[in-house]
């Protein structure tokens, strides 16, 4: 398979929470998401109960994608920030350590400048929080360690999923 | 790839609806997301052009429950089926776990359904994938028709690797869900298999 299995354990995700609280409050953000590039959620921070994440997730890989393939086509590598701004909210996307995807929305409380700053931090943090979890999965992997749900699964587990 | 979170023991899955032109795919996922009790699914999301031709994609997050504690996540994505559209459609092809192809069973889309199964295995070999290798099943949807081709032909042209494949006709929703089914047993046995 071309990419590794995007795994998170119960510690990197405190881990990852905790910068992203931080920057919640540093960034003055409203919401903070963090987003697999693939679509996956991996968490969110501030007044998620207010927003469908699962679509806001969705959304910002295709939104991420598709700037991604119009950098190829004028020869850059990626676009690894987006901005878009509205009458009230505002959406800061960023690109973490090649894989993830960072999304901060705020209002008139906070200002670009401010989320630029604060995202460029806990990105560097993220991206060494992210490392070392990939190292983690391909270790874990290799040892073949049994932890993995669905080594033991059988068909009437997946048959009861559609009863 | 699938993405499995310990931490909220959950497991979320890509499932891809991939065939030519208004072959039927976001029919397809129309019918799930109106046949799912409202629990069990998120909104359904339409990136379509004004006269409902898909521009970007269709995006139908489903939750079927759990299975050894974990959360068991699906999302449905559709690609637009247009020939003009392939940058998209590799885009959404990205971090797959299984491929629905669907067909259709028109006499005269026969050649469309060719190309676009073609341009589906070259899609997948562009980003490390092999149609082989994948849980991938094969849709032959509008079997309500008249002009249809027959079922030999349609497993000759475009399921030579006798992959599991159902008749369907998406708009009564007749094979759908079998279509969903399978494709989601085959993810979760490849996962299995994985470790």
């Amino acid at each position: 398979m071309s990419y590794p299995q995007m795994v998170m354990y119960d510690e990197e995700f405190k881990q990852i929470n905790a910068v992203i609280e931080k920057l919640l409050r540093e960034a003055n953000a409203k919401v903070i998401f963090l987003v697999d590039k693939n679509g996956q959620l991996i968490s969110g921070v501030g007044e998620t109960e207010r927003f469908d994440t699962t679509s806001l997730a969705s959304l910002t890989a295709g939104n991420i994608a598709a700037t991604g393939g119009l950098a190829k086509l004028i020869g850059e590598k990626e676009f690894s920030i987006l901005f878009h701004e509205g009458e009230k909210d505002n959406l800061h996307i960023s690109i973490v350590g090649g894989r993830v995807i960072l999304v901060v929305l705020f209002d008139s409380r906070s200002s670009l400048g401010l989320v630029r700053l604060r995202v460029k931090k806990a990105s560097e943090e993220l991206t060494v929080i992210f490392d070392r979890l990939m190292k983690k999965a391909e270790e874990k992997e290799k040892s073949s360690d049994t932890e993995f749900p669905f080594a033991e699964i059988t068909d009437d587990d997946i048959d009861n999923l559609f009863s | 790839m699938s993405f499995i979170n310990y931490a909220s023991r959950e497991i979320n899955c890509k499932i891809v609806y991939y065939g030519p032109g208004l072959c039927g795919k976001t029919t397809n996922l129309q019918f799930v997301y109106q046949k799912t009790a409202p629990e069990a699914k998120g909104k359904m999301i339409s990136l379509a052009t004004e006269t409902e031709r898909t521009l970007f994609f269709d995006f139908l997050p489903l939750a079927l429950g759990e299975i050894r504690g974990f959360k068991t996540r699906f999302h449905l994505y559709t690609v637009p089926g247009q020939v003009f559209y392939d940058a998209s459609r590799k885009l959404i092809l990205k971090g797959v776990d299984g491929v629905v192809f669907v067909a259709d069973s028109q006499e005269e889309r026969m050649d469309a359904n060719i190309e676009s199964l073609e341009n589906l295995r070259f899609n997948l070999q562009e980003q490390g994938y092999d149609l082989d290798k994948i849980p991938y099943v094969v849709q032959y949807n509008k079997r309500d028709l008249p002009n249809i081709v027959t079922l030999e032909e349609l497993r000759r042209e475009l399921n030579p690797t006798n992959v599991p494949e159902f008749e369907a006709c998406a708009t009564t929703g007749e094979g759908v869900f079998e279509t969903l089914k399978s494709v989601a047993k085959l993810i979760l046995i490849d996962l299995k298999k994985g470790r």
